[in-house]
């Protein structure tokens, strides 16, 4: 039954790319591209991947669209008529594919339980995480704890690219809330987005601190309070947005993240433990390392909102100074 | 046991009337017809579908969770469907029977 | 039959990173070669997820009269991607925007002419 379920949406999506090959006008490849976010988060969920659907649902469909738009806004919704001859990509395509095929015959069966993959490293952390650090969710402890030098380098990243992002972009200056801005004519979405932006924001919470439990932690926790952040731009103009949450307040929460982080590593570092070692961080090892993942997870949610929200605001306010001049 | 099966039910029917809002979409002839396919039966199979989760929960966190999602779906997406209507129309987008007043008129006139 | 049972999710896979990759070489327009790269990423997370797929297992989150897991490391490893991968996207978007205010356009052919003028 999972397997039908399966080859459903794996099919879904090869239509869906298909269609974005041949489509010209931009703004309909960016949608189809949130329908194969939303279809590949199916996937995910259906092969158990609970954290990555959550991810990729909250990313991929949600923030990466939001961009998208915000640059078809800026550089125009056509592709222009492509001279290009088709049929050398389309053999190099072909070549390749068929060499990546050919590959997948010396893999080991779909979801077979003796591959490779599942013989080693794996079964420690689905046999020791649960004693050695105490969380249910096997994602979080990884993620956090086995693999906390990782996450602190992805982290970087996330914060390097938002730096990136405004020196290419530059923020949009906080100026005085103009309650003009905005979708004036449209109340019931001003009503509901009151409704709904308070509520995300609570789910984010949620989301933050039971990462621990069940899907979630910091990355999504991050982009859904963005996400929420970026509803309230969207339907209350960006002046407003940027008179509730400052663009130089979020430069520095972006680094504070960062710095909550590696602070996490030095504490431990202190306390006679290795980098990121959180078992030094209280008496007994496990709540050491409860607290350890708490902080990191935080540092990282901080991280991830401010980054992705500095990013929307340097392309919306791009887009806010084309529609003045 | 008959929880069980009123449940399938419920999913069934909550299936058949997401199957009916896809067709309509494909078949319907303009923009506004079309939304109105899709948001309706979205929001009847939303209820229908998360009512039929419900019955198979143990009546414990989990329903709590679904009747949450419930809430959020009821205002999000009659929400959606909304805006988009509404931009269609601010944008100039006209319905089937307008566009076909306007050819008869550019046709007598 | 089993055959195709077993490598059918490898095969869609590879289909889906030659669409994203096709994109990439032919299209002219550069914000469509960021989605196809997107959709190229995108099939990589799931050749990964593939990889770590138990069947018959269930998602790692511990939970009572489980005993058999999915592995944990690729979904960690992607999950992270996934977020980098939004990162780096904006700042090709960021660079998009750039070059049409630079050159007045996006498409590919167009502005690889105006090299000169500037």
């Amino acid at each position: 039954m999972t397997e039908l379920i399966d080859l459903v949406l794996l099919g879904m999506l090869a239509i869906t790319a298909l269609r974005i090959i041949f489509l010209k006008d931009l703004f309909a490849v960016v949608m189809l591209f949130g329908i194969y976010s939303f279809l590949s988060a199916l996937i995910f969920v259906n092969l158990d991947a609970v954290d990555v659907a959550f991810t990729e649902a909250s990313v991929g469909a949600g923030i990466s669209t939001v961009l998208m738009l915000g640059t078809l806004a800026l550089t125009g919704r056509k592709e222009k008529t492509n001279n290009h001859t088709t049929f050398l990509p389309l053999l190099v395509v072909v070549i390749t594919g068929a060499a990546l095929i050919y590959g997948t015959l010396d893999m080991p069966p779909f979801g077979d339980p003796d591959n490779p993959a599942q013989q080693h490293v794996a079964p420690r952390y689905i046999q020791d995480s649960p004693q050695e650090i105490g969380l249910p969710n096997m994602v979080t402890s990884v993620l956090a704890s086995y693999r906390g030098f990782d996450t602190l380098g992805e982290t970087a990243v996330v914060f390097a690219a938002a730096i990136g992002v405004l020196s290419l972009l530059g923020l949009p200056k906080h100026e005085k809330a103009a309650i003009e801005s905005g979708l004036k004519s449209h109340l019931v979405l001003r009503v509901v987005a009151k409704l709904i932006v308070p509520l995300t924001l609570l789910f984010a919470l949620y989301v933050q601190f039971h990462g621990d439990y069940g899907p979630g932690g910091g990355f999504q926790a991050g982009v859904i309070a963005a996400a929420a952040i970026i509803l309230y731009a969207l339907v209350f103009g960006l002046p407003m947005a940027t008179h509730v949450i400052q663009p130089t307040l979020l430069k520095a929460l972006a680094a504070i993240g960062v710095l909550i982080y590696a602070g996490t590593g030095f504490a431990s570092f202190f306390l006679g433990g290795n980098f990121l070692d959180y078992n030094v961080l209280a008496s007994d090892p496990v709540a050491g390392q409860h607290i350890g993942i708490i902080l990191i997870e935080l540092g990282v949610g901080v991280t991830v909102f401010a980054a992705m929200l500095s990013i929307f605001y340097a392309f919306a306010g791009q887009a806010e100074r084309a529609n003045i001049q | 046991m008959i929880l069980e099966s009123i449940s399938t039910i419920l999913l069934i029917l909550g299936a058949f009337f997401s199957l009916t809002g896809a067709i309509g979409l494909f078949r319907f002839p303009d923009f506004f017809t079309r939304v109105h396919a899709a948001s309706v039966t979205d929001s009847i199979a939303t209820i229908l579908i998360i009512f039929g989760l419900i019955l198979r929960t143990d009546f414990d966190l989990v329903t709590v969770k679904l009747l949450l999602i419930l809430v959020f779906l009821l205002f999000t997406s009659p929400t959606a469907s909304h805006a988009l209507a509404k931009s269609a129309r601010h944008g100039g987008l006209l319905t089937l029977p307008e566009i076909r007043a306007t050819k008869k008129e550019d046709c007598s006139s | 039959m089993s055959f195709i049972v077993d490598y059918y999710n490898y095969w869609i896979v590879v289909f889906l990173m030659m669409a994203g990759f096709y994109i990439v070489i032919s299209a002219n327009n550069l914000v469509k070669k960021i989605v196809g790269l997107n959709i190229f990423q995108t099939s990589v997370f799931m050749l990964y997820i593939s990889i770590g797929n138990v069947s018959g297992g269930s998602a790692p989150i511990v939970a009572d009269g489980i005993t058999r897991y999915s592995n944990p490391l690729p979904h960690v490893l992607i999950l992270t991607a996934i977020v980098v991968g939004v990162a780096t996207t904006s700042v090709g978007l960021a660079l998009i925007v750039r070059i049409k205010r630079a050159y007045g356009t996006v498409e590919e052919n167009e502005f690889e002419d105006k090299d000169d003028l500037i």
